[in-house]
């Protein structure tokens, strides 16, 4: 993940002052209001290739990549003092998850040369968009026990199924896909990771309404798609391997601790400039209640970038197994709760009416909380994060599987 | 909170933690319970000898910090006393200290016999009915000479009943003054009051009175006056983010044995998903502790607002979360841990001391908020 630091790599603080002159001469300012799922029209997926574009272009892009692949070779350190200067301005942040922090991450990984070479460069100039396609529509948690096949037709792979929960598949140009690859051997072992063209003959993407009313959501369906032998990624039924290099990047990309993002995705409620501005519009500002609500907001917010760094640097010194980004990635939930239902404490009955039937207003507070859960499911359930560190980070016992061991083709499945 | 210690941090937080192990265990601090004496003048004295007086110190008066962050090296210090639950008057005298050093031409021999442990200095500022807010004070100094005559009621003192020396707040004809009283001098009445933890004692102290000279007055203007105090809270509430941190840390690591070693229905308590789950949520809150008690720490030597309000944001974190982290770690433990045998409840004492004693959680936040509005305007 990183480099090791060299006398030669410009210093942060240089660094710094360089990034806050581009960013002040070349972007514009973060627009007031960030949802990360809702309102993304085409128009906001071309401006976040521009923007990425305009990184680039920069030499911004790609911080902590590596030069070769059309990054920059610096450290997290760097990442994290221009996440901090390019907090104010208009960013990327659309192509942050999953592009740019889980599935390139993962490529660089675990990707031959070639595919380094044909991707990574790609994603950086905000030419080319990636989708995970993990989940499955039986699969919930149990992310091993998938049914997608892929199987093997001479040089080719077949591949067919379904896969879902895939934010904004349907503007993407790639997708991440683990499918199985061997079913005589027990689950983990015959998996295998491709990466297929999300256009190709044979792909249906249908998008998911989701309870804001937003459709980012995806669905897809594989049907004999043929794959060119060079679209694995990894090892053939070493896909497990690859997934769980991917399932770290996720987590840390959901717990706001990723080195390889363009921006800082604020929403998961990192600035509580929006709830001020809430209680101002209710006129509750001077309200004492209110105002130990927007303390603990902001405290909450300061507290989880502390984390993220105290988790960073203890993984790096060795005081952590790397399985401890978990805990940012639990906290971060916990976080994002915490910022909604303070979004519907402070907007009191606004939240739930407006002035008018399409005047959502103040109401955005109740929109954003019929979302809550979602930060606390994306990215792998915190029930899972809380398996991970229980039995990871605390050495607990695992818990028991029916399935451990067992060839995958013997395995009780449901419906 | 330790990836980046240097060595001689290293070794100053492992001599503090074997001193503390060798001279206070738990059932010397019983003990002291016990005796009503809360903690021993000369069991201070060799604390103050290992450094825990010094950070605050420059050198040239025969202190001195091992990282030259001295609240670093102190929220060390303070951490180790979580975990051992120890006994001192280590939050209120670094309090006092904060404050003297600013003055340090003036109060060098007092200086240097709190330095050493000799003297014993409480810091008085809280009174009945108010909060922390650095305005609530109803304590009067009216002038007298060159210096004051200062009566009134201050609770709350944190070893009020051990010092010899204590900082007091008032309000002079200006504004705040803050002066040193001897606890002995004529018009001073100490009574020990009741405190929830066993070891860490506070009183109620009243003045009628007290006139105090001219060489007594350490802030005389109210814009200095109100820095320092400000100063001093902060130094309060960020040992104490600390120190309820490390108490945290020991009752969990305690309770995670428990879950290994303790069996029901043939599995040990680890193997309980239910379990699993709250252990899970509580070393995340943990290691969140542990990084907003560090960043405190580490703030003080910047921008006064950034230092502000790390130190709000790792006291009202703290101090919302480990109660009840410790109340689940009396509940994991079942009836066991509602007993006076087990040492847990010494530490839910500690913690429920460190949640209510220099700002709440509530007032933390509110000065959060208050912060956030003066960046805006």
């Amino acid at each position: 993940m990183t480099e090791p630091i060299t006398a030669d790599l410009e210093p942060v603080d240089e660094f710094r002052v360089r990034a806050r002159r581009w960013l002040s001469d070349n972007l514009t300012p973060a627009p007031p209001d960030q949802h990360g799922e809702t309102g993304k029209s085409e128009a906001s997926w071309q401006r976040a290739k521009q923007l990425q574009r305009l990184l680039y272009d920069g030499g911004f892009a790609g911080i902590c990549y590596p030069k070769e692949y059309g990054g920059l070779g610096l450290t997290p350190e760097h990442q994290r003092v221009f996440s901090e200067e390019s907090r104010a301005y208009e960013m990327p942040l659309a192509l942050n998850i999953p592009t740019l922090t889980i599935c390139a991450p993962t490529i660089l990984d675990m990707g031959s040369e070639e595919q380094k070479r044909t991707h990574l460069p790609a994603v950086l100039r905000g030419e080319e968009l990636l989708v995970q396609f993990l989940s499955e529509p039986r699969g919930g948690s149990d992310l091993a026990g998938l049914t997608t096949r892929a199987e093997r037709r001479g040089d080719s792979w077949i591949l067919n199924g379904a896969k879902i929960w895939s934010s904004g598949a349907y503007a993407a140009d790639y997708g991440l896909c683990l499918a199985r690859t061997d079913w005589t051997v027990p689950k983990h072992a015959g998996l295998t990771m491709f990466l297929v063209p999300v256009h190709a003959p044979g792909v249906t993407v249908t998008r998911i309404t989701q309870v804001d009313g937003s459709r980012e959501f995806c669905q897809e369906f594989f049907d004999d798609v043929v794959l060119p032998a060079d679209a694995v990624l990894g090892e053939v039924d070493g896909g497990w391997e690859t997934t769980n290099r991917q399932l770290f990047h996720e987590r840390t990309a959901v717990g706001g601790a990723s080195p390889y993002a363009s921006g800082v995705q604020t929403h998961s409620g990192r600035d509580v400039s929006g709830l001020v501005e809430l209680a101002r519009r209710t006129g509750q500002l001077d309200d004492l209640r209110v105002r130990e609500d927007l303390g603990e907001a902001r405290a909450l917010n300061m507290v989880h970038d502390q984390l993220i760094g105290h988790i960073t640097r203890g993984v790096g010194a060795g005081a952590f197994v790397p399985a401890a980004g978990s805990m940012v990635r639990l906290f971060s939930a916990r976080n994002a709760w915490l910022q909604a239902d303070m979004a519907v404490r402070i907007a009191g009955a606004a939240a739930v009416t407006g002035a008018d039937a399409d005047d959502a207003g103040s109401g955005q507070a109740g929109q954003d909380y019929l979302l809550r859960q979602a930060w606390s499911l994306a990215g792998g359930s915190t029930e899972m994060a809380r398996n991970i560190i229980s039995e990871r980070v605390l050495g607990m016992p695992r818990e028991a599987a029916a399935d451990r061991g067992l060839p995958f083709d013997q395995v009780e499945h449901g419906r | 909170m330790d990836f980046e210690l240097s060595a001689d941090q290293r070794l100053f937080r492992s001599t503090t933690r074997e001193f503390l192990a060798r001279s206070v265990p738990l059932d010397v601090v019983r003990g002291l319970a016990a005796s009503g004496v809360g903690f021993d003048r000369q069991w201070w004295r060799r604390g103050a000898e290992l450094g825990w007086t010094a950070p605050l110190v420059p050198e040239r008066l025969g202190g001195g910090s091992v990282s030259d962050v001295p609240m670093a090296d102190l929220a060390l210090v303070a951490r180790e006393f979580g975990r051992a639950c120890a006994p001192g008057p280590l939050v209120t005298t670094s309090a006092v200290l904060t404050s003297l050093v600013r003055e340090e031409n003036r109060f060098g021999d007092l200086l240097a016999a709190v330095r050493s442990g000799e003297t014993i200095a409480a810091w008085s500022h809280y009174e009945p009915g108010h909060g922390l807010g650095t305005a609530a004070v109803d304590t009067v100094a009216v002038p007298e000479g060159t210096g004051f005559r200062i009566s009134g009621v201050k609770d709350r003192v944190e070893c009020g009943d051990q010092a010899q020396v204590l900082l007091v707040s008032a309000r002079g004809p200006h504004g705040p003054v803050q002066v040193l009283i001897a606890a002995d001098a004529p018009g001073v009445t100490v009574t020990p009051t009741w405190t929830l933890d066993l070891v860490r004692r506070t009183a109620k102290v009243s003045f009628v009175d007290v006139v105090v000279g001219e060489d007594a007055v350490v802030q005389r203007y109210p814009g200095e006056t109100t820095a320092a105090l400000e100063a001093q809270i902060q130094v309060a509430a960020a040992l104490t983010a600390a120190e309820s941190t490390g108490a945290a840390e020991y009752a969990f690591e305690l309770t995670v044995r428990w879950m290994f070693d303790r069996y029901t229905f043939g599995r040990q308590l680890a193997s309980y998903q239910a379990l699993k789950h709250r252990a899970a949520e509580h070393k995340t809150s943990l290691e969140a502790c542990r990084a907003t008690a560090w960043a405190a720490a580490n703030a003080f030597q910047g921008d006064p607002i950034r230092t502000a309000e790390a130190v709000s944001v790792a006291k009202s974190y703290v101090g919302a979360v480990v109660p009840g982290l410790l109340q689940d770690c009396v509940q994991i433990h079942g009836g066991i841990g509602v007993t006076w045998e087990h040492d847990l409840h010494l530490y839910l004492r500690r913690v429920t001391l460190g949640r209510a004693l220099y700002g709440t959680p509530e007032e933390h936040r509110r000065r959060l908020t208050d912060l956030l509005d003066r960046k805006v305007a």
